[in-house]
């Protein structure tokens, strides 16, 4: 059994490198049927893959096309082992969710989406509502939601301001300590996010990635 | 005539299909129209609309109706009432890109946010640069609200250089206090139509799609007469098809939906053939401006505006690298040669760095001579007739030399262009002895005398406080009046 759980892990790692999305949801059907640990799967197994093409876009040595089949593939494959965590109330462990957005007046959205994209390829459940998101509106669907990062993305100075005006939401209704938020995008930076009183900042999807995870004590297991 | 030396990629043939193909996507897959009044002109002159999914689907016929109002030159002004830019044919000029989020600091070697005294150097320097024929507002300056960045840069520009200003908003309430400014300056709203100050950018988002905001600045600018530059930006592979042609297909369908767009608001009005595509970095995620590949779409739809007739526009003479090195130069040189053997009416992009992300004046200067270098280029080998080219070979000369022939004298001024110190020529004893400083700090030394030793034209007392109003009485909506009247007191 072990043996064949080590062979198994290994081709859904594989499966993800390929960018085979297909084959990463036979997979996760199989391991389902098979009664895995569907942590253990997403964990040792899709999210492994996922970090090893994030490591080689680092490098230079792996193409954005490839990696965001890789995410899609992931994505997929989570989608599936989910469900039975779903179901089972016992022993639920949440994946640490993610609400994700574009700030008000700004449509820019290449970037947020991929930020979106490889986070939830890493195992963050992903909330993204999308471009020009209302103040209001983030802090409504904080509440509803109640991630741990509330993600803001801003590629202009006009309208990047906004992003004060959620924070100030966020206190207002209470959420503010509940929650990280992380800003990003071509004018944010670290000396923005601490000016505003955010708490991460990331340059790319990829680094965005392992912010989240550092916070959350979340750390690669593959070297 | 000396003959003009063009670049063309694509031929005749070749532009036709695209066009076609254009037509084709615009009435069979149509545009996203996200501005009601767009919409509204869409409809009443009969394009088909998909209500729900607001896509609008425009035939052939329209665009052609629409093609042939608009004007074939548009001249712009300075701010004195001069000739600036005469868009039109095979004429170049060349401006500063705009819209930096950062300056590069030469003497701190840091990339930091520009503050205002910084868009007023920027403003002075760009005026005193011979082969910028235009200026833009380069920079978003950090030190006022972030909500008014965009019209307190023009307020900065008028003030400071006359040359006429490439420039655009970044949301919907900025149209009206620039238009206000650029009135101010002109007298009235018919003086500014007649001799327009300013042209402003407005871009569609890719793939064929116009948001409310930028649809309402092509109507804003179609109403008032104020020259307005498609900037269309297909990027390869992600908001774009990958290939060349793909992207160019899209751009065309894109610039012809803003035509239509622009002529129904205010048929006549004058409009720009632009953009600002790149070839997407598949490795990085960036959208490099010193490819290859973008110049060439540039320079390949360049070709298709003139097809149409149309004033065309581009981002080239421009790099990606975050530094003052090789890589800079030599993507600024490519992209400037290159747009000006293709003939683009603006070209946008001196001084910029990092992805139109970041400005640096050091490379402003050495870009104006990167510019007129291509304006000697476009002049082309002029045979002279005089006298009989025997003559030049006199036996006096064949023995002592040409230097002193009244020949060499007579022409040598006119043949050669001749760059300022920051191209250096010396000798390398000369070199030496002059300290070893490279083009860039060459450059930096000139920026203190160009701003200093320039006679700029000062604009009246009355019309700095007529400018000064209109800023401070947006200003005064974020707070920020009683800021700027101490900033500004000497006005
Ligand atoms: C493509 C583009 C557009 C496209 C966007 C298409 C789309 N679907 O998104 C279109 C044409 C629509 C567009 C429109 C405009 N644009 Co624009 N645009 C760009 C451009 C060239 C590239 C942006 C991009 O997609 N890059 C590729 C992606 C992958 O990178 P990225 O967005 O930076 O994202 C990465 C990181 O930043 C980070 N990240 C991003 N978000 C987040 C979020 C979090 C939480 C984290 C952790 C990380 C993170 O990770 C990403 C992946 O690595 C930039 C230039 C630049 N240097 O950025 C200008 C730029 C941003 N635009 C600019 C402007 C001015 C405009 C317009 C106002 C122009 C106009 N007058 O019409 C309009 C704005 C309309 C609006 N209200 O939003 C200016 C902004 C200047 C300023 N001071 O604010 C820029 C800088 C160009 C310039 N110098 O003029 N634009």
């Amino acid at each position: 059994m072990e043996k064949k759980l080590k062979g198994f892990l290994e081709e859904c790692y594989n499966a993800v490198l390929e960018g085979d999305k297909q084959k990463a949801e036979k997979l996760a059907t199989e391991a389902v049927k098979s009664g895995y640990d569907p942590y253990l799967v997403i964990e040792n197994g899709l999210v492994q893959g996922i970090e090893k093409l994030g490591e080689r876009w680092e490098q230079g040595t792996c193409f954005l096309p490839e990696l965001v089949l890789g995410a899609e593939a992931v994505k997929a494959g989570i989608s599936i082992l989910q469900e039975p965590i779903l179901k089972s109330k016992a022993g639920r462990k949440n994946l640490p969710r993610v609400i994700i957005g574009t700030i008000e007046g700004d449509i820019h959205d290449i970037g947020k989406t991929l930020v979106a994209t490889m986070l939830s390829a890493n195992g963050f459940e992903v909330i993204d509502l999308g471009v020009d998101v209302k103040s209001d509106n983030f802090v409504k669907m904080a509440k509803k939601y109640e991630p741990k990062f509330l993600c803001l993305s801003s590629l202009l100075t006009t309208t990047m301001q906004n992003e004060i005006r959620v924070i100030e939401g966020l206190k207002k209704a209470n959420l503010r300590k509940k929650l990280k938020v992380m800003v990003g995008g071509a004018p944010a930076s670290l000396s923005w996010a601490k000016e505003i009183g955010a708490d991460l900042y990331a340059e790319n999807a990829i680094s965005a990635v392992k912010v989240a995870q550092r916070e959350i004590g979340h750390e690669s297991k593959r070297k | 005539m000396n003959r003009r030396p063009k670049l063309e990629l694509l031929d005749k043939r070749r532009i036709e299909q695209i066009i076609d193909d254009a037509l084709e996507l615009l009435s069979k897959v149509g545009v996203f129209v996200e501005n009601k009044e767009g919409l509204k002109l869409l409809d009443e002159a009969g394009a088909k609309i998909d209500k729900k999914k607001k896509r609008v689907h425009i035939k052939s016929e329209l665009v052609q109706r629409c093609l042939k109002s608009a004007p074939k030159e548009i001249k712009v002004y300075d701010r004195v009432g001069r000739l600036a830019l005469d868009l039109k044919g095979y004429n170049i000029h060349f401006d500063p890109g705009s819209a930096a989020l950062w300056i590069y600091d030469l003497k701190k070697d840091k990339i930091r946010e520009p503050v205002t005294s910084d868009l007023i150097r920027f403003a002075q320097l760009t005026d005193g640069l011979k082969y910028l024929k235009a200026q833009s507002t380069a920079l978003i300056p950090s030190d006022v609200p972030k909500e008014i960045a965009d019209r307190y840069r023009l307020f900065i520009s008028l003030l400071y250089s006359s040359k006429p200003v490439v420039t655009g908003t970044f949301v919907k309430e900025g149209f009206e206090v620039m238009r206000d400014m650029l009135v101010s300056i002109r007298g009235s709203e018919d003086d500014l139509r007649r001799e327009p100050l300013a042209i402003f950018d407005c871009c569609p988002s890719p793939p064929l799609k116009w948001s409310d905001l930028t649809c309402q600045n092509l109507i804003d600018c179609a109403k008032s007469g104020i020259p307005a530059e498609l900037v269309s930006m297909p990027l390869t592979g992600a908001t774009a098809p990958v290939t060349l042609t793909g992207a160019l297909i899209q751009h065309t369908a894109e610039n012809l939906s803003g035509i239509v767009i622009h002529q129904l608001a205010q048929k006549g009005s004058p409009i720009i053939y632009g953009g600002s595509p790149a070839c997407f970095d598949m490795r990085t995620g960036t959208t490099p401006m010193g490819a290859i590949e973008t110049m060439m779409i540039d320079s390949s739809y360049n070709q298709i505006g003139k097809y149409f007739g149309l004033p065309t526009h581009a981002y080239m003479g421009l790099s990606d690298s975050k530094t003052l090195d090789y890589q800079s130069g030599l993507e600024s040189g490519i992209g400037a040669i290159l747009a000006g053997l293709s003939g683009i009416n603006v070209i946008s992009g001196p001084g910029m760095l990092d992805f139109e992300s970041c400005q640096s004046m050091e490379k402003l200067v050495i870009d104006n001579e990167i510019c007129g270098m291509a304006y000697r280029l476009i002049e082309g080998i002029a045979f002279r007739k005089e006298p009989p080219f025997l003559e030049l070979f006199k036996e006096e000369y064949l023995e002592k030399g040409f230097l002193t022939s009244p020949h060499t004298l007579k022409w040598f001024k006119e043949e050669v262009f001749f760059p300022s110190q920051v191209i250096d020529r010396f000798n390398l004893g000369e070199w030496l002895k002059k300290g070893k400083k490279t083009a860039v700090w060459r450059a930096n030394e000139l920026i203190e005398k160009i701003i200093s030793s320039k006679s700029f034209d000062e604009l009246s007392t009355e019309k700095k406080n007529e400018l000064f109003k209109i800023i401070q009485s947006d200003a005064k909506k974020y707070g920020f009046d009683q800021e700027l009247k101490k900033r500004f007191k000497s006005l």
